[in-house]
């Protein structure tokens, strides 16, 4: 176990320069660059924030800012999009890199890394834009936000639970990868990150909280909607469930590694 | 001493299950046998000093990538154990992991990094591996406009920028110019002396020939020889000789469908050898005085006999040919049963390089009237230069030096 961490802190150059690479070659042919990266985010956070809210016009109740129901899709969606990056990336991780494994001696926990790295980036500038936009809309959340950190490693400790635990499984069972971008899907309505809990009866509600997203986005909701910390209690379950998720992968990865490199 | 590279008892197998799910319940502990067992690599001992040079031979499936796969632990043993002391660097897969949009010297940062290297270490080497891949400017453009021998060349600055223990050189090192050529083996030629330990696969006999001290041959994932590269050479070319041979039975069975014999069949070729004071071999000096050796056969009477061969270098290029109507010594009217031996002597005045020797029977100037048997690589030949100064080329014409200085 211990050599597994040794190997990865003498390839940290590595993940650093990999990250570095992703990005830089996502934009090394465009003339605006790195300001690419703002853009993205930006642009996706003004469609939810003035279409939304133009056309929809939807109320929450609890809040009174016009925006209401855009900056509760934002808030939701900024934790969800967090989870599917590095859940969906981790899923296909190994196979993708297939050729890389095959031939090159280098410990392969790092490629999860990378992808845990460049999500991260992509989350931040997200949320720094999104906080930003909130702040035009005179909406400001800004004392709860020292809660977000936990939420992040959380979100990041499921995403990488499943999408590590799966992606080890699926280049044995490669259905496992068809299958999950489904799940995925459907994972999406079933967690309230379009709609609120409280618009399920009340005779159902606690089958969301069966999902372990659910605890989470509210979390999420919490802060960056009612500017609150979130509810502990909801996040209990997640928690443990990524525990024993990231323990099952790592055990995963050290039984399957020898086999690994045969079978892709 | 210790050994640089020991393996002992080393196999290899790859686990087919009936379904997957049984693989991943093994890891759990679950008795779960496999459905077949591919044997890669079957129980193979042996050990490598720091400084030796060691080839390794097989056929194509014999189970060379593997256990160099094995070595450069991209695959893992099934049973026994490997032992290496120092950092391993292989010539294998030049370029992996290059990002084309990166330039040359990002990309050496990178696949640096994904062998192993800091960015201070690298800081270190940078200028020196951008002088040594003499690329010019390329160095800080995008590697997609390069050339592939500029890719080349900068995969191979990464590889050897710093000195491994064990340095695994594929033949496909060859390919490039050859200036770069030359430079790239100087540079093995110093990591050797300064002792690191060469594994070359080639299946060069020259280039096994001069650059090792020792060879190990695998046939079918066991290792069947392992010693002076001359012998073992010699055994794997006697190998290779058996299997085509019996692949040419093969080819016989559906006689008029092969491409390698025609003819018509009225006289047929027996055998044919090279040999030097009548003694057979298949390596020669150059300019060695040779006899070629041919024996045919006739099966119906035929009014005229003429047999010519034809030299080729191995891209096929005829380097000469006659036969004997041109050197005016045709036999007429031949009895059924009749078997002649033709002896052909003569200087091969030829470079280094394999070449091959195709055979025919005919009537008539050229076999273009009566092709009675042609078949193509009869025979295959090396040209070792032992006894004459260095030259390129696949012809040997020695000039006499004279020069003034005024």
């Amino acid at each position: 176990m211990n050599r597994i961490f040794r190997d990865i802190w003498s390839y940290r150059y590595f993940i650093i320069s990999s990250i570095k690479t992703e990005f830089r070659s996502r934009f090394v042919r465009s003339k605006l660059g790195a300001l690419w990266m703002i853009f993205h985010p930006l642009a996706q956070v003004l469609i939810y924030a003035l279409v939304l809210s133009a056309v929809l016009k939807a109320k929450l109740p609890g809040i009174e800012s016009q925006y209401a129901y855009a900056i509760y899709l934002m808030a939701g969606m900024v934790g969800w999009t967090l989870f599917m990056d590095i859940a969906s990336r981790m899923l296909t991780v190994f196979i993708d890199n297939g050729n890389l494994i095959k031939k090159m001696s280098f410990p392969k926990l790092t490629l999860p890394l990378i992808i845990i790295g460049s999500s991260l980036i992509n989350f931040l500038l997200l949320f720094i834009v999104m906080v930003i936009v909130f702040a035009f809309l005179g909406h400001f959340t800004f004392s709860a936000l020292l809660w977000i950190p936990l939420l992040m490693v959380l979100t990041m400790a499921l995403a990488i639970g499943i999408g590590l635990t799966l992606g080890i499984l699926n280049v044995f069972i490669r259905d496992i990868g068809q299958v999950m971008s489904i799940v995925f899907q459907f994972w999406f309505w079933l967690t309230p990150v379009v709609y609120a809990s409280s618009m399920i009866p009340q005779e159902y509600r606690h089958l969301l909280f069966l999902n372990p997203m659910t605890g989470i986005i509210e979390g999420y909701h919490s802060i960056l909607v009612y500017n609150k910390m979130p509810q502990l209690a909801l996040l209990i379950y997640p928690s443990l469930l990524s525990l024993a998720l990231l323990t099952l992968a790592l055990f995963l990865y050290r039984k399957s590694n020898a086999e690994m490199a045969d079978l892709l | 001493m210790t050994p640089i590279l020991s393996v002992a008892r080393l196999s290899k197998s790859f686990l087919d299950y009936s379904s997957e799910w049984k693989r991943v319940f093994s890891w759990f502990g679950a008795s779960v046998t496999p459905k077949e067992e591919h044997s890669i690599l079957k129980d193979i001992s042996f050990s490598i000093n720091s400084g030796e040079s060691v080839a390794i031979v097989g056929q194509n499936g014999a189970g060379k990538s593997t256990l160099l796969k094995i070595i450069t632990r991209t695959l893992k043993p099934t049973f026994g154990s490997i032992g290496i002391h120092g950092r391993v660097s292989a010539i294998l897969e030049l370029g992996m992991g290059f990002h084309p949009d990166l330039t040359g010297r990002q990309n050496i940062y990178h696949s640096s990094g994904l062998m192993g290297f800091s960015k201070e270490e690298i800081d270190r080497v940078i200028e020196e591996i951008e002088e040594f891949v003499e690329i010019g400017e390329y160095f800080d453009q995008p590697v997609r406009t390069y050339s592939s021998g500029m890719q080349m060349r900068v995969a191979f600055g990464v590889a050897t920028a710093y000195r491994p223990e064990i340095l695994i050189v594929d033949e496909a090192l060859s390919v490039g110019d050859a200036y770069f050529q030359h430079k790239s083996f100087a540079r093995i030629r110093d990591f050797q002396e300064a002792g690191t330990t060469l594994l070359l696969v080639s299946h060069d006999s020259n280039a096994i020939q001069s650059i090792c001290n020792r060879a190990i041959l695998l046939e079918q994932g066991t290792l069947i020889k392992d010693g002076d590269p001359k012998d073992v050479m010699d055994y794997y070319n006697a190998l290779i000789a058996q299997k085509e041979n019996s692949k040419l039975e093969q080819k016989e069975e559906q006689s008029g469908t092969t491409q390698t014999i025609s003819g018509t069949g009225e006289v047929t070729i027996l055998s044919s050898k090279l040999s030097i004071d009548s003694k057979e071999v298949e390596y020669i000096g150059v300019g060695d005085r040779v006899t070629l050796e041919v024996v045919v056969e006739v099966h119906q009477d035929i009014d005229e006999l003429v047999l010519g061969y034809m030299i080729k270098d191995r891209l096929g290029q005829a380097l000469f040919g006659t036969n004997t109507h041109h050197l005016g010594e045709p036999i007429q009217d031949l009895k059924a049963g009749k078997s002649i031996t033709y002896l052909f002597e003569f200087e091969a005045n030829l470079g280094v390089g394999s070449y091959s020797i195709a055979v025919a029977v005919h009537s008539g100037h050229s076999h273009v009237i009566k092709n009675y048997e042609w078949r193509d690589n009869m025979l295959l030949f090396h040209v070792t230069n032992s006894a004459h100064s260095e030259f390129i080329g696949t012809t040997w014409i020695p000039p006499k030096l004279n020069y003034s200085i005024k």
